[in-house]
C-alpha cells in the first residue's frame, strides 16, 4: 500500500506559496441518443444493450454526428461568454484501453467548437471571482469497466476486467479553465463555488442531468503551486474521481497541502494522474501523464468539419433560458431581498425550489420560511441535499395554500409536511388519511372549553373578574386537549365569550 | 530533411503496442523517414493562403436527427467476443495503467 504522504500545515501553505489550479469538467449531454449513433444514451440500462456496430468500434462502421449534441455544445458556449469557432473539426486521441473499443477517442483537439470565455463564481460570502474559460469541446464518453479480483473494484491487483458499452458513445463536452490564478486561501472554496455554478447553470439548460453521483457531470482537478511571489508555475498533477462538489473542494486543499510538503523538502511534483480517495479525503499516485503528442491525434477522416453560420448561432442564442445569475438578480428584486437574504437562499440550495413553489402559488415569504427553515433543517437531519427530500415545491404550495385557507394552522402543517416526506403521499391525502384538520366546528370546541373552565375554576373565576389575559391558560389546556388541531384564535374568542367578556 | 531516431520509433511502437526487434528499429526509421520526407514535399507547394485541409470532398455540418436507432441486441454484441462473464466483455487484466 502506498505510505501515507506528509502534508502542511494549511496556513504554512499559504505563507509560502501561491496556488494555480484548473478544472476540467466532463458533462455527459442528456440528448436522446449517442453522440455519434442513434443508440439510445439513457443511464442505468442492462449491460451491453445500447449498442451498435459504431459504438462497439466495429470496422466498416461509419459515425455520424449528433446535430443536437452540436446544438448544445454551442448553447453551452454562448452561457460561458465563449466565441464560437466560425470552423472547426473532431480529432482522433489514440490510446489503448478496454473502454475504448475503437482504441480512439473522437474528441476535439485544436479547434474546439467554442473558446475564450468566463464564469462569474459567487463564492460563500457573497464575493464575485471570476473563472476564466479556455475552451469547450466536444468528445464522446468511453465504456464502463467492472474490475474483477483486486480489492473493492479497484484496478489494482484486480484479475480481469469486464466491459460495458451502453456509455461508450455518449455526448461529452469537456469544459477546460484557463489557469485560475489569484484565489490564495480561497481556492479550494473557488474551485467547489465553479462546479457549483457550472452545475447549476447546465441544469437551467436542461443540457445534461448534472448527477455527479452518477457521473454525468465530473470533474478533474489540476492543482500546482507557484513559489510566492515568483509567477512561475509549478508542476501540475491532476486529480481524479472527484464525485461531489464536497470533495472537489478536499481534494484540491489535499493537494496543495501535498506539493507544499514534496517541494518544501527539496523534493519535486511528478506529473501525473491522483485518485481521490471520498473515505479518507487523500489522494494516491495513479498513472502518470501522458503527453498530448502521446495521443498522436490527427483529423478524423469520417467526421466532415462543422462550421456553425452566424444566423444559426444568434438563433441559438434566443434558446437560451433565464441564466442563474438573471435569476437570481430578478428574484432578489421581485421578492425584495436583501443581499444577505439572497446568499442565505442560495447557499441553501433553495433559490430554484422556492421560486418553483413561488411559481406554484405560495408567497415568496412562506416559500422561503418553508425551504430555508424547516426543510433544510430536515434535509441536515437526513444528511441529504434539500433538493433530494421526498417533497416538491408543488406539496409545499399546497400546504401553504392549506394554511392559508385555514383548513391546517402552522403546527399542523408540519405535521402534514412530515406525512408527505414519511411517503404517505400528497398533502391532501395526508391530512385525509391522518385526520389532521383545524377543529373549528364551535359545539366540539366549546364542550372542550367547558372541560377547561371546569377543570380551572379559580382561573375561571379571574377571566369572569375582567382578567383577559388569564385566559391563555384555558386556551392552552384546550389546545392540548385538541392536540393542537384547534384554531387558536377562534378558541380565545370562545373562551372570553363563555366567562361573558366579550 | 527529417529524420526519426531509432528512440522515437521505439516510443512510437510502445504507444502502438507494437513489439518491434532491434533491427526493425532500423528497418522502419528508415523507412518512416521516407515517408516523413515525401510529406514534406507538400510544404513546399504549400501557400499561405491555402488553408490545412482534412477533407477531399467540399462538406461541412452533415449531421444526424437526434432520434434513437435499432442497434444490436446483447447476445450480438456479444457473439464474437473471445470472453464474456456477467454480460460484459471480459478482457485481460490491465496492468499499470488507470482510466
Amino acid at each position: 500500500m502506498t505510505a501515507v504522504a506528509e502534508i502542511m500545515d494549511y496556513d504554512e501553505v499559504l505563507e509560502r506559496f501561491d496556488p494555480v489550479l484548473g478544472l476540467e469538467v466532463h458533462v455527459e449531454l442528456s440528448t436522446d441518443t449517442k453522440m455519434f449513433c442513434g443508440c439510445p444514451n439513457f443511464f442505468g440500462s442492462d449491460p451491453n444493450t445500447q449498442v451498435c456496430p459504431v459504438c462497439l468500434g466495429m470496422p466498416g462502421a461509419l459515425p455520424v454526428v449528433n446535430g443536437k449534441a452540436v446544438e448544445s455544445a454551442i448553447r453551452i458556449g454562448l452561457a460561458l461568454n465563449c466565441e464560437v469557432a466560425e470552423q472547426c473539426r473532431f480529432a482522433r486521441k489514440n490510446y489503448f484501453y478496454p473502454d475504448m473499443p475503437k482504441n480512439f477517442q473522437t474528441s476535439q483537439y485544436d479547434e474546439p467548437i467554442v473558446f475564450e470565455g468566463h464564469l462569474d463564481v459567487v463564492l460563500d460570502d457573497g464575493e464575485t471571482f471570476r473563472v476564466g474559460i479556455e475552451r469547450a469541446h466536444m468528445e464522446e464518453d468511453t465504456g464502463k469497466s467492472l474490475h474483477v479480483g483486486g480489492a473493492d473494484g479497484r484496478i489494482h491487483g484486480a484479475e480481469h476486467s469486464l466491459l460495458d458499452y451502453n456509455r461508450a458513445g455518449v455526448p461529452l463536452i469537456e469544459i477546460v479553465t484557463k489557469p485560475i490564478t489569484g484565489a490564495g486561501h480561497r481556492a479550494p472554496e473557488v474551485a467547489r463555488a465553479y462546479v457549483t455554478a457550472l452545475r447549476d447553470l447546465l441544469r437551467s439548460m436542461h443540457v445534461s442531468d448534472v448527477r455527479m453521483d452518477q457521473g454525468s457531470l465530473r470533474c478533474d482537478a489540476n492543482v500546482s503551486l507557484s513559489p510566492k511571489g515568483s509567477g512561475e508555475f509549478g508542476t501540475r498533477t491532476e486529480t481524479k474521481n472527484v464525485n461531489s462538489l464536497r470533495s472537489v473542494e478536499r481534494a484540491v486543499r489535499y493537494e496543495m497541502r501535498r506539493h507544499a510538503a514534496v517541494l518544501a523538502s527539496g523534493g519535486e511534483i511528478v506529473q501525473e494522474t491522483r485518485h481521490f480517495d471520498e473515505s479518507t479525503a487523500s489522494t494516491s499516485s495513479g498513472r502518470p501523464k501522458e503527453t498530448a503528442e502521446d495521443y498522436r491525434y490527427f483529423p478524423e477522416p469520417d467526421l466532415v468539419p462543422i462550421a456553425p453560420s452566424q444566423e444559426w448561432v444568434e438563433q441559438l442564442r434566443t434558446t437560451l433560458p433565464e441564466l442563474p445569475w438573471q435569476r437570481r438578480r430578478r428574484v432578489q428584486q421581485d421578492w425584495q431581498l436583501s443581499d444577505e437574504e439572497l446568499r442565505d437562499l442560495v447557499n441553501a440550495g433553495a433559490l430554484d425550489l422556492v421560486a418553483a413553489t413561488v411559481d406554484a402559488g405560495a408567497s415568496p415569504a412562506e416559500a422561503r420560511s418553508w425551504w430555508v427553515a424547516y426543510l433544510s433543517q430536515q434535509a441536515n437531519e437526513r444528511g441529504v441535499d434539500l433538493a433530494s427530500l421526498p417533497i416538491t415545491p408543488e406539496q409545499v404550495a399546497r400546504v401553504v395554500e392549506l394554511v392559508g385557507e385555514g383548513t391546517l394552522t402552522h403546527k399542523l402543517a408540519r405535521q402534514v409536511v412530515d406525512g408527505v416526506l414519511a411517503g404517505k403521499g400528497d398533502p391532501d391525502e395526508v391530512v385525509a388519511a391522518e385526520g389532521i384538520e383545524v377543529v373549528s366546528d364551535d359545539s366540539a370546541l366549546q364542550s372542550a372549553i367547558d372541560e377547561a373552565l371546569a377543570a380551572q375554576p379559580d382561573v375561571a373565576d379571574k377571566i369572569r373578574g375582567g382578567k383577559v389575559q388569564a385566559a391563555g391558560a384555558i386556551v392552552g389546556a384546550v389546545m392540548k386537549a385538541t392536540q393542537g388541531q384547534a384554531d387558536a384564535k377562534r378558541v380565545r374568542e370562545l373562551v372570553l365569550a363563555s366567562c361573558g367578556q366579550e | 530533411m527529417p529524420t526519426i531516431s531509432r528512440d522515437e520509433v521505439a516510443h512510437l511502437a510502445g504507444l502502438a503496442r507494437l513489439a518491434v526487434t532491434e533491427a526493425e528499429l532500423d528497418t522502419f526509421a528508415g523507412q518512416l523517414d521516407d515517408i516523413l520526407d515525401s510529406v514534406a514535399k507538400v510544404n513546399e507547394v504549400a501557400a499561405e493562403d491555402i488553408p490545412p485541409t482534412s477533407h477531399a470532398v467540399p462538406l461541412t455540418n452533415v449531421f444526424r436527427e437526434d432520434v434513437v436507432r435499432p442497434g444490436l441486441s446483447r447476445e450480438q454484441a456479444l457473439a464474437n467476443a473471445p470472453a464474456t462473464e456477467e454480460n460484459r466483455f471480459r478482457v485481460p487484466r490491465i496492468l499499470s495503467e488507470e482510466a
